[in-house]
C-alpha cells in the first residue's frame, strides 16, 4: 500500500454510515440551476408556463464543456430565475423553478436503448452526455469531456474514487454498500469507451462494508481490483488516489491524463450506468444530511433542486442552536447562508453544526511552527504564501507556487495559531490568476 | 424554520485541537525536571532564581502589551517559557536582581520590540543572556558547585579544559546527572533528556535539530582529537558540557527561530555545531552554545528562503 506525504487525521464522524439510503419525500418545489457543473451554463430550452415531465431535458449544453439539464419531476415550469446554488462565493444561477404536480412519471424521452451490448464508443459518450452526467464526488467536471481522450494521449488505467474521506460524509460508502454491482457496470462503460483495460476501486479502510461489497461485485472480473486504502485525508483528491493506488505523481497543473490515468468518483460511474441500461438522466443523488447539529442524520435519495430545508426537516430539523450549514464536507465544504439553496449535482453531504461545533477561535501571529509545511499534500510553504498574501504582496508569493494549492485545508487543520491560511492563499491565487487572464487577454 | 443567523466562514470548518498555549505549557512542563535538578544540586535558591525569572518575564510582557494597547497573552505561558530557558542559562550563584534584568531584556528587546511571539529573530533567553554575560561579565562567570563537589578550582569542566586541567575534570557519571558546576539548568543531562523525550512524543520537537547539533559538535571534537590528543573522552565531556543538551534540545528547537522545514533544521544544527566547536576549540572563550545559536538565528530566514519541500509531481526539485 503506497502512501503520500502529509494529510491529516480528523475524525472520521461516520454516523450515517451503517443507515439505508432512504428515498427523500417528494419535494413540492424544485429550483434547478443551469449552472451546477464546471464549463458554460446550460441555455433553458423551455419557458414558464410549460409543463414538464420527470427526466425531460429543460436545459441544452452551452458548448463543448458544458452540460444537459432535466427536469427532476413531473410539473409546471412557474419561474425562470436567478437563485442561490452552493457555491463559495454566494453567486446565483438562472435557475428553472418546478412546482410538482405530483405524478411522478417519467417523460417519454427516457427509455433504454435496445442492444446495450453493440453500442460504439461514441454512442455510449453520447448517451453520457446527453443524461448530463458529471463529477458526482463534487468536483462537476463533465463526465463525456472527461472520457474524451485527446488525440496523443495514453492511458492505461481507470480508477474509481470511493475513498471519501472527509469526515461526516457517506453517500459514496451507501452506494458501494447497496449497488456494488451498478458502480461496476458503469466502470466497464468508462473502460470501454476509454480503450482501457485495467480498472481500480481505491476505497478508504474505514469502510469494511464497502470494501466487501466492491470485491465481492468484482470477484469475476479479473481486470478490475479492489483497493483499500489508508484512512488519511485527503486520500480522496484524485492525484493522492493515484499516487496511492499506482504510486505515480501527477505534475503541478496537469491532469490525471498525462500519468496515463482517468478517475471518476463511483456515484458518476454508477449514473453512467443507469444511463446506459435504463435511459435515465441524471435527476436524483444520495446525498447524507449529518454532522451534530441534525437531530436524525440519514443518507436520503434526492432529487436534484431539492432544497436544503426540506431535506433537514426530513431528518428532524435543527438541534440546538445551529452555527454552520455546510454543503459538502468540513474541509473543503462551503458554508451557507440560507437554507433554502437547491441540492445540484455535486451536492454530496448537507453538514450542520452547532454554534459551538462552528467555533474555530481568534487567530494570533504565526509561530513559524511549520505544522502547515509538514502536512501539505502538495508540498507547499503555506505560511509563507499567507503572510505574503496577508500583506497583498501577491505577486512575492509565486515563489512558493500557490497555484499548486488544492485547497484541501490541511494547513489551516493543524495551525495552533488558528491562521486562515486556506482564505488567504485563495487571495494570493485569485489575485495571479487574474493577473495571467488579463495578460492572455492583452496578448490576443 | 427556526435557525437565526448562520455563520458564513471559508473552510475548512474544523480545526485539530492544537494551539500555542497547548505547545508553550508543554515546554513548561518538560523544563520542570532540570529545574528540579538544579534545585537538588544548587539549593534552594536556585528556585527562587527561576521564579524571579518567570515573574519579571510575564510582568515585562503584561506591562510592554498594556502600555502599547495590545491584546495581553501571558496566559499563553510563551513568557514563562522564555523566563524559565533565562534562569537555566545562568550561574545558580548571580544576585537576585541579574534574572530580573535579564528576563526584562529577553522580553523587552528581544520579543516586544520585534512584535511579539512569531516576529522575534532571536531566541528571547539567549538574547538575554548574551546582554547579561557583557554587562556583568564577572556575576556571569563566577560558578557556585554542588555540596560534595570539589570546587578548588572554581572552573567550568569546559573552562577547566581550555585550561589544560585534564586532570581535575569530573567523572562522566557525574556530568550526567548534573553534580558539576554551570549554569542552573544545564548541567544535569539525564534531567533535560527526560524532558526533551517528552517534547518529542507531545510531537512539540523532532530529532532533526537536536540531533543534528550535537552530532556535528561530537564529529567535530572527534575529528580535531583524531589529529590531535587522541582522546576520545572529549568527545563526551564535550557533549555533556557548556549547556549543549539544553540547547540543542530547548533552544536551538525554538519553532519561531527556527527553520520551518525538517531539511532546513538539519543545516541549522550543523550550522551550530560548527560555530560551537569553532568558538569552543579553536576560539578565546570556553562555551559556544549560547552564540551559535543565536548566530544561526540570523540565518534562519536564508534557510527558509532557499529551502522548500519536494512539490508533488516534480522530482528531485529541491528550491
Amino acid at each position: 500500500m503506497k502512501r503520500f506525504r502529509g494529510g491529516v487525521h480528523p475524525h472520521s464522524e461516520k454516523v450515517s454510515g451503517g443507515k439505508r439510503i432512504e428515498n427523500a419525500v417528494l419535494p413540492p418545489k424544485v429550483i434547478i440551476p443551469l449552472q451546477q457543473h464546471i464549463g458554460a451554463p446550460a441555455q433553458p430550452i423551455v419557458e414558464v408556463g410549460a409543463e414538464v415531465k420527470k427526466g425531460q431535458k429543460i436545459g441544452e449544453a452551452g458548448g463543448f464543456v458544458s452540460s444537459m439539464i432535466h427536469a427532476s419531476v413531473s410539473g409546471k415550469v412557474t419561474e425562470i430565475s436567478d437563485y442561490l446554488y452552493p457555491n463559495p462565493l454566494g453567486r446565483t444561477s438562472l435557475s428553472v423553478v418546478i412546482e410538482s404536480g405530483g405524478e411522478d412519471e417519467w417523460s417519454e424521452d427516457v427509455k433504454p436503448v435496445d442492444d446495450v451490448e453493440s453500442l460504439g464508443n461514441q454512442r455510449i459518450l453520447d448517451i453520457v452526455r446527453e443524461a448530463g452526467i458529471v463529477g458526482m464526488g463534487g468536483a462537476t467536471f463533465p463526465t463525456n469531456v472527461k472520457l474524451s481522450i485527446p488525440e496523443g494521449k495514453e492511458i492505461d488505467t481507470i480508477i474509481l474514487n470511493g475513498v471519501e474521506c472527509e469526515p461526516y460524509m457517506t453517500p459514496d460508502h451507501r452506494i458501494m454498500v447497496e449497488e456494488p454491482e451498478k458502480i461496476v457496470d458503469g466502470l466497464k462503460f468508462i473502460m470501454k469507451i476509454t480503450n482501457v483495460s485495467r480498472g481500480y476501486i481505491g476505497i478508504e479502510m474505514n469502510k469494511p462494508d464497502a470494501i466487501q461489497a466492491m470485491q465481492e461485485a468484482t470477484k469475476d472480473e479479473p481486470n478490475i481490483q479492489v483497493s483499500p486504502l489508508k484512512v488519511k485525508y485527503p486520500q480522496g483528491w484524485e492525484n493522492m488516489l493515484i499516487k496511492a493506488a499506482l504510486d505515480r505523481e501527477v505534475p503541478p497543473g496537469a491532469l490525471p491524463l498525462e500519468v496515463g490515468v482517468v478517475v471518476c468518483n463511483v456515484g458518476t460511474a454508477a449514473a453512467i450506468s443507469d444511463a446506459v441500461r435504463l435511459g435515465q438522466p441524471l435527476i436524483e443523488r444520495a446525498v447524507s444530511v449529518t454532522g451534530p447539529g441534525i437531530t436524525e442524520p440519514k443518507n436520503l435519495r434526492v432529487r436534484i433542486g431539492t432544497p436544503f430545508s426540506d431535506l433537514i426537516e426530513q431528518c428532524g430539523g435543527l438541534k440546538g442552536k445551529t452555527g454552520k450549514v455546510i454543503a459538502g464536507g468540513p474541509m473543503m465544504g462551503f458554508a451557507m447562508f440560507d437554507v433554502n439553496v437547491p441540492v445540484v449535482k455535486g451536492t454530496t453531504n448537507i453538514l450542520i453544526f452547532s454554534d459551538k461545533d462552528a467555533e474555530i477561535g481568534e487567530s494570533r501571529s504565526c509561530i513559524k511552527c511549520g505544522r502547515c509545511v509538514d502536512v501539505c499534500p502538495v508540498g507547499l510553504m503555506p505560511t509563507m504564501i499567507a503572510s505574503l498574501s496577508a500583506k497583498g504582496r501577491f505577486e512575492d508569493t509565486e515563489a512558493y507556487f500557490p497555484l499548486d494549492c488544492k485547497e484541501c485545508g490541511c494547513c489551516a487543520y493543524v495551525c495552533p495559531a488558528k491562521i486562515p491560511l486556506v482564505q488567504l492563499i485563495q487571495f494570493a491565487k485569485a489575485d495571479i490568476m487574474a493577473r495571467q487572464r488579463a495578460a492572455r487577454a492583452a496578448s490576443k | 424554520m427556526e435557525e437565526g443567523r448562520l455563520i458564513v466562514s471559508a473552510s475548512p470548518h474544523i480545526r485539530d485541537k492544537g494551539s500555542v498555549s497547548r505547545i508553550m505549557w508543554l515546554v513548561v512542563v518538560s523544563l520542570v525536571p532540570a529545574v528540579i535538578a538544579g534545585t537538588y544540586f544548587f539549593g534552594a535558591r536556585a528556585l527562587l532564581l527561576v521564579l524571579i525569572s518567570i515573574a519579571t518575564a510575564v510582568a515585562t510582557e503584561a506591562a510592554i502589551q498594556k502600555i502599547m494597547r495590545k491584546k495581553v497573552t501571558i496566559s499563553d505561558g510563551s513568557a514563562v517559557v522564555t523566563g524559565m530557558l533565562l534562569a537555566m542559562v545562568i550561574s545558580p550563584g548571580v544576585p537576585l536582581w541579574i534574572p530580573i534584568v535579564g528576563s526584562f531584556c529577553a522580553i523587552a528587546i528581544a520579543k516586544s520590540i520585534f512584535g511579539g511571539l512569531g516576529h522575534n529573530v532571536f531566541n528571547p533567553a539567549l538574547v538575554g543572556r548574551a546582554i547579561l554575560l557583557a554587562s556583568f561579565p564577572v556575576a556571569m562567570t563566577t560558578w557556585k558547585f554542588p555540596t560534595g563537589v570539589d570546587s578548588l578550582t572554581g572552573a567550568t569542566s569546559l573552562a577547566m579544559v581550555k585550561g589544560g586541567a585534564l586532570d581535575k575534570l569530573p567523572s562522566i557519571w557525574s556530568l550526567f546527572i548534573g553534580r558539576v558546576g554551570g549554569s542552573l539548568g544545564e548541567t544535569s543531562a539525564i534531567a533535560l533528556l527526560i524532558g526533551a523525550a517528552f517534547l518529542m512524543i507531545c510531537r512539540i520537537i523532532t530529532w532533526h535539530i537536536p540531533i543534528s547539533y550535537i552530532g556535528t559538535v561530537a564529529v567535530i571534537v572527534g575529528l580535531s582529537q583524531l589529529f590531535g590528543g587522541q582522546d576520545f573522552g572529549m568527545i563526551t565531556i564535550h557533549v555533556l558540557s557548556g549547556g549543549l543538551i539544553l540547547g540543542a534540545f530547548f533552544m536551538a528547537t525554538d519553532m519561531v527561530t527556527s527553520p520551518l522545514t525538517k531539511k532546513g533544521g538539519v543545516i541549522f544544527g550543523i550550522g551550530a555545531g560548527v560555530i560551537t566547536c569553532l568558538i569552543r576549540l579553536l576560539g578565546g572563550y570556553p562555551e559556544g552554545v549560547c552564540y551559535s545559536i543565536l548566530l544561526m538565528n540570523a540565518v534562519t530566514p536564508l534557510i527558509d528562503r532557499y529551502v522548500k519541500p519536494r512539490r508533488f509531481g516534480i522530482s528531485g526539485q529541491r528550491t
